[in-house]
């Protein structure tokens, strides 16, 4: 082959860049289209009433003031009581990180147990369990309200936490055993010969091994318990609201005047948090978005 | 001793959220569904009374309006964000140099609250200070975007909302797909001479049918489980216009108090997801089973 | 003194499924006993069995005397090599070796200096601080053997330990495993599909098939005397030729008549069998088939067949022919100057000739 030039060549190679550079305008519009209404969140919240109600929805803020941030943290009103997100968020923090450890804890025992410890019976609760996290959960709201009263927690965080635990074992053990499948099961055996047990396996063997999968099955839990909006305005009262049900209260809230950049300030602090998981730890978030949905 | 308790503490491990599971999703779905053939009102009530409830649900117009909503609203969600996704996800597909930021851009609206995502269009969707204001601030005065409070249009905003939110998230699936296809073939098809849009066309896409199958799973899951982005953008208004069987069933089991309503809807929701999920995860199961 | 391995009407099956039937084993202190065979024949199974990691339906098993059926792995004085080596990633060679000693509670300077001596043993010394992924295959192999080594246990399991590793590799271990074997007398079971692995390790082979055991013995025995066709075609490479005959009975003996492509007759005289029936197949190994003059005996016999395909091999040329119906393989001299499709006398060596019923597959001699 030689690297005569051929006719057709100079054309296909002009039209090619066309396409790439058209191919680069469409990927950066859409670019455009997801990040707009974070940038109109974050420029709302900066603004003042004035400038909100005279200027455009799109410019940048004249003068920044973090007034409404302020506001949203700690004053604005969710009803009655005027105390800001603050309250809430701590609510929620208290909520998702026992719940998050519990149910991440438990699913890898499961996952550990329908992975390598088969026995007669365990591939159908594995499934009676995987079937569990497609309900959806309106089913079980009513007979949980009910059971949350008998169990004396209703309207309390360590109901709510009960609750995420229940509902997120079916994902977390999916997890952790679609994890330890991929591990040999001599593994197990070795170590048996070696004379451990059951609990040494996991502890010495399994659990080192485990850190991706508790790190995807961690930030999956805590993005859902964290973003949970159902649950939380089903089983929680006044004063053990999670923050997501505060932020809905605070913008639907009718006393005074609407206050647009406190709302946006709202959401952008209640969304802080898995922001800011995903940003740093966004790899392992997609791995459990495409693990929990394609395998599921 | 030791020996019957080491040969069954797999079990013993199990056995906590077995009995969990039995409870907390088949018993009370059997609560839910024996209360749904009752005469509830404000206290749950347990003697059977047949299928009052759902001739009840099936005439209230209220409950029409919902089940409309779920289809217009499932039905574009799940095709726009399948086009959307997939669209995306060829033409990130081309070795494209920003490839990784510009995926962390289109996902990451998958990692907020849809409480959130709703305080969020609904701020831009308004018609007051919102898209409509900008527009006609480019100039074009006559320019009319009230979506969000007319009951006709109101529903579609859900729809865009929630394409916002989860098109990212198809493209994410589409994009591990694409890039799952055997190299070979591809290699082979371009020594064939077989133009690119040919190759995706011909070769690639159909040969991603899983994909779209759970693609379409998870959405229509996301649709019929939609309560939290109703509830933040529209608040299932103007009226009833944006009610779906989620909010209705909210309103009718905390707001209203009448758990046989709140119970029957809950069972045709669930019948709705089980009749997509079940054949789906039945067939996944065998399929790994075998 | 007691076998160390005793396993008596051993049975196994899953559900309605039996995976091993009857099995019946006996090996004395030293012998390394190969379990072979096709894969899903069992043999893994029964290895798993003897370790306590399966439990069985029947029968009973003892090692080193004592009835061990019913008791768990880490009691049974065993130490096991598995076909992936089975290394724990996360601990560090040095732990992996000890890791059991730690389970079972022996004190720091107990594993340090066990820990030495096998190390000094399998010349891994440097290696004791890395991760198994930073180890080649040979070296992970080597850690797997110190891991079972370092329990001095009654009994040594393999599971095919040498299946991961390239060809080379596999022949260098074989030899060393063969060494060590010698040297600590150890008693071994062990697994392979191999059956060059089987003969050359082995003190005693068993064959299985369809979880049966087909033939136990020697070496030489079953490389001589194979039981039945299976074991004859399995055991050897090229495997034994085996082709259908007809017996003709008189005086001197039995006329063994083979038919060739050209329809006519081959016939070959035994006059050691007497009392074969009217069909048999008859068992030839390739190297009891030589050109003629190259082999002498009192058995041997020659006859002129058609040469369908010439390949050397180096050391010796394999000739193909046809006869009674199958391809029979010959191991010529290299310098043969047997041509395709040309005529040549070969010489058949019938001193180790077998004869197999054709219906049930049985030696008949």
């Amino acid at each position: 082959m030689t690297d005569m030039p051929h006719p057709k060549a100079k054309t296909s190679s002009l039209s090619k860049t066309v396409l790439r550079w058209l191919l680069y305008i469409i990927l950066c519009l859409f670019a455009l289209y997801y990040l707009m209404p974070l940038f109109v969140m974050l420029t709302t919240s900066l603004k003042s009433l004035e400038e909100i109600r005279t200027g455009s929805l799109i410019s940048l803020p004249r003068d920044i003031t973090f007034d409404a941030w302020k506001t949203a943290w700690s004053g604005a009103c969710t009803g009655i009581q005027c105390e800001g997100l603050r309250p809430y968020f701590w609510n929620s923090i208290q909520l998702a990180i026992p719940a998050v450890l519990i149910s991440t804890l438990i699913g890898a025992l499961n996952g550990y147990v329908v992975a390598q410890w088969r026995f007669k019976g365990a591939n159908l609760i594995f499934s009676m369990m995987l079937f569990g996290c497609f309900i959806p959960f309106q089913v079980v709201l009513l007979p949980m309200a009910r059971m949350l009263g008998l169990m004396g927690v209703a309207g309390t965080i360590p109901g709510l936490i009960f609750v995420h635990v229940i509902y997120g074992i079916g994902f977390t053990t999916l997890f952790f055993r679609n994890y330890y499948v991929t591990i040999p099961h001599e593994l197990v055996k070795a170590a048996k010969v070696d004379g451990a047990g059951f609990f040494r396996i996991f502890w010495s063997i399994f659990l080192p091994l485990s850190l991706p999968i508790v790190v995807v099955t961690v930030i999956w839990q805590f993005t859902q318990i964290w973003n949970d909006f159902l649950f939380g305005v089903s089983f929680s009262q006044a004063g053990t609201q999670p923050v997501t049900v505060a932020l809905n209260n605070i913008v639907n809230s009718t006393t005074g005047v609407k206050e647009y950049n406190v709302d946006m300030a709202a959401a952008i602090i209640a969304a802080l948090p898995t922001l800011l998981v995903y940003v740093v730890a966004g790899k392992y978030f997609i791995r459990g978005l495409t693990a929990g949905s394609v395998k599921g | 001793m030791t020996e019957w308790l080491e040969r069954h503490v797999p079990k013993m491990v199990l056995a906590p959220s077995f009995v969990a599971i039995l409870i907390f999703v088949y018993g009370f779905i059997a609560w839910t569904a024996w209360v749904s053939l009752t005469r509830s009102r404000l206290l749950p009530r347990y003697d059977i009374e047949g299928f009052i409830q759902y001739e009840r649900l099936f005439a209230s117009p209220r409950w029409d309006t919902a089940m409309n909503n779920l289809f217009i609203f499932g039905a574009l969600f799940i095709i726009v964000s399948m086009f959307l996704g997939l669209m995306i996800a060829i033409f990130l597909d081309q070795k494209i140099r920003a490839e990784g930021i510009l995926r962390t851009i289109y996902l990451y609206p998958m990692a907020l609250s849809l409480i959130v995502t709703g305080t969020a269009w609904k701020w831009i969707l308004n018609p007051g200070l919102g898209i409509e204001a900008v527009i006609k601030g480019w100039g074009f005065e006559s320019f009319e975007f009230n979506w969000l409070v007319d009951p006709n249009m109101a529903i579609y905003t859900v729809v865009i909302a929630g394409v916002w939110q989860a098109s990212g998230f198809v493209m994410a699936l589409f994009l591990a797909g694409l890039r799952s296809v055997d190299q070979e073939i591809i290699k082979a098809a371009q020594v064939d001479g077989i133009p690119t849009h040919r190759i995706y066309s011909a070769i690639i896409i159909p040969s991603m049918a899983p994909i779209f199958l759970s693609a379409f799973i998870v959405l229509s899951h996301l649709a019929i489980k939609s309560f939290d982005l109703v509830i933040a953008l529209t608040g299932g208004g103007p009226g009833y216009a944006t009610d779906l069987p989620a909010t209705y069933m909210y309103a009718m089991a905390f707001s209203r108090g009448d758990i046989g309503q709140a119970a029957s809807s809950a069972m045709i929701m669930m019948m709705v997801v089980f009749a997509i999920v079940v054949p789906y995860l039945y067939s996944e199961l065998r399929a790994k089973n075998d | 003194m007691a076998p160390i391995l005793n396993i008596q009407n051993l049975y196994k099956s899953y559900g309605s499924v039996e995976i091993l039937k009857d099995i019946n084993v006996t090996i004395e202190p030293g012998d390394f006993l190969v379990l072979v065979g096709p894969s899903g024949c069992g043999k893994s199974t029964l290895l798993n069995c003897i370790a306590g990691l399966e439990p069985i339906t029947g029968g009973s098993i003892d090692i080193g005397g004592q009835d061990m059926t019913h008791v768990s792995p880490k009691d049974r004085n065993i130490a096991m090599v598995f076909q992936s080596y089975a290394l724990y990633p996360t601990m560090s060679v040095a732990k992996n070796i000890t890791f059991g000693m730690k389970v079972r509670g022996v004190n720091a300077t107990m594993q340090a200096e066990k820990l030495a001596e096998v190390a000094k043993q399998l010349q891994i010394e440097p290696l004791l601080q890395r991760r198994p992924a930073q180890l080649s295959g040979g070296q992970r192999q080597r850690v797997a053997m110190g891991r079972a080594l370092v329990r001095d246990p009654k009994l040594f399991l393999f599971d095919e330990p040498l299946s991961n590793l390239d060809a080379k590799l596999r022949v260098e271990m074989r030899t060393e495993m063969k060494k060590l074997h010698q040297k600590l007398n150890a008693s071994i079971v062990y697994v392979t599909h191999d059956q060059i692995e089987a003969m050359t390790l082995a003190t005693k082979i068993v064959v299985m098939k369809g979880g049966v055991i087909q033939q136990i013995g020697t070496p030489s025995e079953i490389y001589n005397k194979p039981a039945n066709l299976f074991v004859a075609d399995f055991m050897g490479s090229p495997a034994m030729n085996l082709i259908p005959a007809r017996v003709h009975k008189d005086a001197s003996g039995s006329r063994i008549e083979i038919e060739r492509e050209d329809g006519q007759s081959l016939v070959l005289n035994d006059a050691h069998h007497t009392n074969l029936p009217e069909d048999v197949i008859i068992g030839l190994r390739p190297e009891d088939i030589a050109e003629a003059g190259y082999r002498q005996g009192d058995d041997v016999q020659s006859a002129v067949c058609l040469v369908d395909v010439v390949e050397p091999a180096g050391a010796d040329t394999y000739v193909v022919s046809k006869l009674g119906g199958k391809e029979v393989t010959a191991r010529l001299h290299a310098e043969t100057n047997a041509t395709p499709g040309g005529n040549l006398t070969f010489a058949f060596d019938l001193a180790k000739v077998s004869y197999f019923a054709p219906k049930t597959g049985e030696r008949l001699n």
